[in-house]
């Protein structure tokens, strides 16, 4: 799975069980997810348990932080260095 | 073993036990003993008495919850001053807020945040000390700045200060209808009495260990800090990034063998939900209490099979009285059983009893409001003589808290909550004044109309709000979730925004919110 591919997919999720209704151009690669309340943590979890579905990887409890999950472009990088190490 | 002021606890069990593990991080291990926590918070209580905190200050805490926040609060007790803990993660303008209401003399402050907060009390033309913590470049940034600030050593100077039980120990802030949040003033009795009371129920000793999930502004870390450390146990520091965590927190409650775990039901329904819990059956959990909102019966009865040894207690009171009833959850809870436990008996060390709007006692099996008198309820509000008046019902059998519940008596005493008498909702814990909601995004430029609302789920409260804006078109979601996570505490987000023309009126024009909670 490419970084686009990874970007569309983890847009489409945010934009459709967390932003009903938002325009999707609104969304960008660096919109801050976790710091500007776009996702909460009960969000965050459903996010995580998303991508571990739906790009075969497994995310460790260490991993869930701001770092890795706080944009489309940086959940982008995160996923693709976790499936690289798989 | 009744203190006259908090910080004795610590004292006595430092002089009993001070080889023993007082305090644990639970996110880095790192930890302190009894010994090593007395010694730390004297520390603290002689540098702030240097700088001029005098007994009766007000010293306000904005850190994470750590070893060094712990020991910051006992040097505060130990001055003979109230300390005034804030969410570090709260929007700096609230917080700034707070201290400047509460006219602290200090601010124990994360070092990343003291420039913002600097600033925010600069505008409110405040100027108390700031005092910065700095994590980035030690793991023990309290000893680190004693050693920086008192660099010709911090000989222990004197004893530490012996206020009276009716002294100021604490001033914890909440939602407040107006828009602003307010202070509750807690002394070391409300305190001490609640501890106690704790001590009777739970029978802890020196080989029990504690969670502390509850943030230090939270009233449920008053049992989470005082309780275990009168005892000679062990707590362990919960912090924010772990709390969110349900799978790490279920591995502490199980490597650590914690005994008593305190949070909300949210906290312990998303360990059971998405902490794995179930896959574990070693930990040694004798006590799982809860507090803060109605805990739905399906999640309890999941938990319950999960942990079946532990005793389960439902505790209830507002921060004015901290708790003031309590419930124990029967061993089997009846298949069919929906409805939520009641919220139980008064505890030991309060009266209660339901009164109509003017006070008047209201037979058992009718609706009435609970009001609590007795050791652990609050002095007042800070600063708000007419709220706090408002908040007491005086008569000759003395001085009852309203506590703006409305239950019912059944019998043997045992009340059940029934609602609210006002716009208060409390989620995740937290109490939320919907008026606070409202105040926040009438400040945002494109707003006109704001209307919030709450709804009772099986899944627990959720807040909608109802918007109209001044060019007639909806606000990206984005914005408005961003322009509420800079206005307001996280957990006061609400969780929906419905965009409408003009929001419905009553025929005396005021919102009408009875049509609201009937839209959708």
């Amino acid at each position: 799975m490419n970084a686009i591919q990874i970007r569309t997919m983890a847009k489409d999720f945010i934009l459709k069980e967390f932003l009903p209704g938002e325009r999707p151009e609104n969304l960008t690669d660096s919109t801050e997810l976790i710091t500007d309340g776009i996702l909460d943590s009960l969000a965050t979890l459903k996010l995580v348990a998303y991508l571990e579905k739906s790009c075969g990887i497994e995310i460790a409890p260490d991993e869930l932080v701001p770092e890795n999950l706080n944009s489309i472009a940086q959940i982008a990088n995160f996923v693709q260095s976790k499936q690289a190490s798989t | 073993m009744t203190v006259a002021a908090l910080h004795e606890y610590l004292e006595q069990s430092a002089r009993r036990y001070p080889q023993r593990c007082a305090a644990v991080e639970a996110s880095s291990g790192r930890q302190i003993t009894y010994g090593e926590l007395d010694a730390l918070s004297d520390q603290v209580r002689d540098h702030i008495r240097r700088i001029g905190v005098r007994p009766a200050d007000r010293v306000g805490i904005c850190l994470p919850k750590s070893i060094a926040s712990l020991a910051v609060l006992f040097g505060i007790l130990k001055v003979g001053a109230a300390y005034v803990p804030v969410d570090s993660l709260a929007p700096p303008a609230r917080n700034a807020f707070i201290f400047n209401d509460c006219g602290v003399r200090a601010i124990f402050v994360e070092a990343s945040r003291a420039e913002t907060l600097r600033c925010e009390l600069a505008r409110l033309a405040a100027g108390p000390c700031l005092l910065s913590l700095d994590w980035s470049d030690s793991p023990s940034p309290l000893a680190t700045y004693l050693a920086r600030v008192e660099a010709d050593g911090l000989a222990v100077e004197d004893e530490s200060a012996r206020p009276g039980p009716d002294n100021l120990a604490y001033v914890l802030y909440t939602s407040g209808s107006t828009g602003q949040p307010k202070g509750v003033m807690l002394t070391h009795r409300n305190g001490s009495s609640y501890v106690d009371w704790c001590s009777e129920i739970l029978a802890p000793d020196e080989n029990d260990r504690f969670s502390s999930h509850a943030p230090f502004h939270f009233d449920l870390s008053i049992l989470d800090i005082f309780v275990p450390l009168k005892h000679g146990a062990t707590v362990f520091l919960i912090g924010e990034e772990l709390g969110k965590n349900p799978t790490r927190m279920a591995s502490v409650i199980a490597e650590r063998q914690l005994t008593v775990w305190y949070s909300t039901p949210s906290v312990l329904t998303l360990l059971v939900e998405h902490g794995s819990l179930d896959a574990r059956d070693d930990h040694a959990l004798r006590f799982i209490l809860f507090a803060g909102e109605v805990f739905p019966v399906k999640h309890l009865r999941r938990l319950k099979a999960v942990a079946p040894r532990a005793r389960y207690l439902n505790l209830y009171g507002p921060t004015e009285t901290n708790v003031c009833t309590y419930y124990e959850i029967p061993q089997t809870i009846a298949e069919d059983r929906s409805a939520p436990f009641p919220i139980g008996r008064a505890c030991s060390h309060v009266k209660a009893r339901v009164i109509d709007a003017n006070g008047r006692d209201v037979p058992r099996g009718q609706e009435g409001e609970l009001a609590i008198s007795g050791a652990p309820v609050m002095l007042g509000y800070w600063n708000m003589p007419e709220r706090t008046s408002a908040a007491f019902h005086v008569d000759s059998s003395g001085r009852w808290y309203r506590t703006g519940d409305v239950v019912i008596e059944g019998d043997g005493g045992v009340y059940t909550f029934r609602g609210r008498r006002d716009r208060m909702v409390k989620r995740r814990g937290y109490r939320i004044e919907l008026g606070e909601i409202e105040t926040a995004l009438y400040r945002h430029p494109a707003i006109s109309e704001v209307a919030a609302i709450a709804r009772s789920e099986e899944s627990g409260v959720s807040i909608k709000v109802f918007y109209a804006s001044r060019d007639g078109h909806a606000l990206s979601l984005i914005e408005l979730k961003r322009f509420c996570a800079h206005n307001l505490p996280a957990y006061m987000a609400p969780d929906w925004f419905s965009h409408q023309q003009l929001l419905p009126k009553t025929s005396t024009d005021k919102i009408d919110y009875q049509h609201l909670m009937r839209m959708e």
